[in-house]
């Protein structure tokens, strides 16, 4: 071991101490609301497909990108408040916020829509803020942010009518949505309170189901603190044969485009005639611990990602 | 080559001139597409710049290394150098050294940095000493630079020193500033 291993290793103690203390305080917050915790496979045959998430292979079969089907077979066999702390894979993502290996929360709750994961995401923040003496009051990379709650919410259309010029509800171009995300939105989000993008434009709405009276957007919510994109909630999509051809519509995107064979996923789809009404939601750990440890790189708050393992 | 594989320090090549990137950033928005935000510095003029990338954009790579080298002699608007390891001469312009070649003193051992075959540039020490060849004698008339006068040195740089400073003195340069910085004082 090196002097400079042994160093960097001994300063993220803090930070890991108060990551241990986080996945408790989770815990405890979803086990007091009789959410039951599960463990379901890290490697399997069929992962959802989708274009710009790349799984890693293994002898045929992939690491998981995220728990969610096998979170929603689970419900569809009547189990109704289940949450999953989890490593997933995610190939060629590397940043200050990305490790190709990293921790995601995903809870579900049935008989809800996307709105109650808002105020279930809202509930725990709060609840981590408390518990460190924080009130609702905490200070990241040199902004102080109010967690008062409800947090501002705002649709993907007035979003980016206001401050990218353009409305992708209307005009749906995938590519020029994820630039000016990062290049005007999220830049320009206030610093010191979170925000809850809503209803995103149909054609990404991936596992989310359309928006009752409203073909042109799906039921799908991100939240974001402090520059942080922190969470993606759906109201999940349960029409099976709707979803098969989403699925069969981005495994053909995917083999044209990247020349990459995505498997179709067929125990989920057979499991979604018996999936009820639900919504569910993904929470990247890593960067709910960043938050609270004013971070500005995953680095700081795992002890070996893939640069260092 | 992809986005995707470049890092910190890799050197690229935008419209033919070589950069090296300085600062690459990763972003991903939930379910989208990856963005790459590079800070590249010029090689050549040390400027730089930010451009954003897609992943499956491509870069070219800029084949750049570095290599030790002795300053020989000047040729017309040439410097000569030899190249430590395997006594090949080049030859790199004037211009292209801009005033980084009024601290070169014959057999001076330099690093060069090449795109290809090609010299690019050199990095200097950051102090080197030279003799003063030629200094005025100080005049008492300008009472703000009193204390300071005008010299050339042997590698035709031309430099404040102090009024004590003479014609044969050897000086200590900072070549970052191109200021002096002390008189050397050689043992004999």
């Amino acid at each position: 071991m090196t002097d400079d291993e042994r160093r960097r290793l001994a300063q993220l103690l803090p930070n890991l101490k108060r990551r241990a203390k986080i996945l408790d305080i989770t815990r405890r917050f979803f086990n007091e609301q009789d959410f039951l915790e599960l463990e379901t496979p890290i490697r399997s045959p069929a992962i959802a497909p989708e274009k710009e998430i790349i799984p890693f292979d293994s002898e045929g079969w992939t690491l998981t990108t995220s728990p969610e089907l096998y979170m929603k077979r689970l419900l569809a066999a009547g189990y109704q408040r289940i949450y999953q702390i989890s490593h997933c894979f995610r190939k060629g993502e590397r940043g200050k916020l990305h490790n190709p290996e990293f921790t995601m929360l995903e809870w579900y709750r049935t008989g809800v829509v996307y709105d109650a994961m808002m105020t279930d995401t809202e509930g725990l923040v709060v609840a981590i803020a408390r518990e460190f003496g924080k009130g609702e009051l905490i200070k990241y990379r040199g902004n102080a942010i109010d967690l008062a709650t409800p947090w501002p919410r705002f649709t993907i259309s007035d979003l980016y009518r206001q401050l990218a010029g353009w409305d992708p509800v209307e005009n749906p171009d995938v590519r020029r949505f994820d630039m000016d995300m990062v290049t005007k939105i999220i830049p320009a989000l206030d610093p010191h309170r979170p925000t809850i993008m809503l209803d995103y434009p149909v054609k990404m709405a991936s596992l989310a189901r359309v928006k009752p009276g409203k073909p042109r957007v799906a039921e799908r919510a991100e939240i974001f603190i402090g520059g942080l994109e922190l969470a993606n909630a759906y109201s999940e999509l349960t029409n099976a044969k709707e979803q098969s051809e989403r699925f069969r519509a981005e495994i053909e995107t995917i083999k044209h485009e990247q020349s990459r064979d995505a498997p179709f996923p067929h125990s989920f789809i057979e499991s979604l005639d018996y999936l009820p009404k639900c919504a569910g939601i993904a929470l990247g750990m890593d960067r709910l611990v960043m938050l609270f440890c004013n971070a500005t790189s995953i680095d700081e708050v795992v002890p070996f990602t893939v640069d260092t393992a | 080559m992809e986005v995707e594989n470049c890092r910190k320090g890799t050197k690229v090549l935008l419209d033919n001139v070589p950069y090296n990137i300085e600062d690459a950033e990763f972003m991903k928005p939930g379910k989208g597409r990856a963005i790459y935000r590079f800070r590249f510095r010029n090689l050549i003029d040390g400027t730089s710049l930010e451009r954003t990338y897609h992943s499956g954009d491509k870069l070219q790579e800029a084949n750049i290394t570095t290599r030790e080298g002795q300053f020989l002699y000047r040729e017309s608007d040439h410097l000569v150098f030899m190249n430590s390891d395997t006594f090949d001469q080049y030859l790199i312009n004037e211009t292209q050294l801009g005033n980084k070649q009024y601290f070169l003193k014959e057999g001076m051992i330099i690093t060069t940095l090449f795109l290809g075959d090609r010299p690019l540039d050199i990095t200097l020490p950051i102090f080197i000493e030279a003799t003063v060849t030629k200094s005025d004698i100080a005049t008492r008339t300008d009472t703000v630079t009193a204390q300071m006068k005008q010299a050339t040195l042997e590698t035709g740089l031309e430099i404040d020193v102090p009024v004590f400073i003479k014609e044969g003195d050897t000086i200590k340069v900072d070549t970052r500033t191109g200021t002096y910085v002390e008189r050397v004082v050689t043992k004999k």
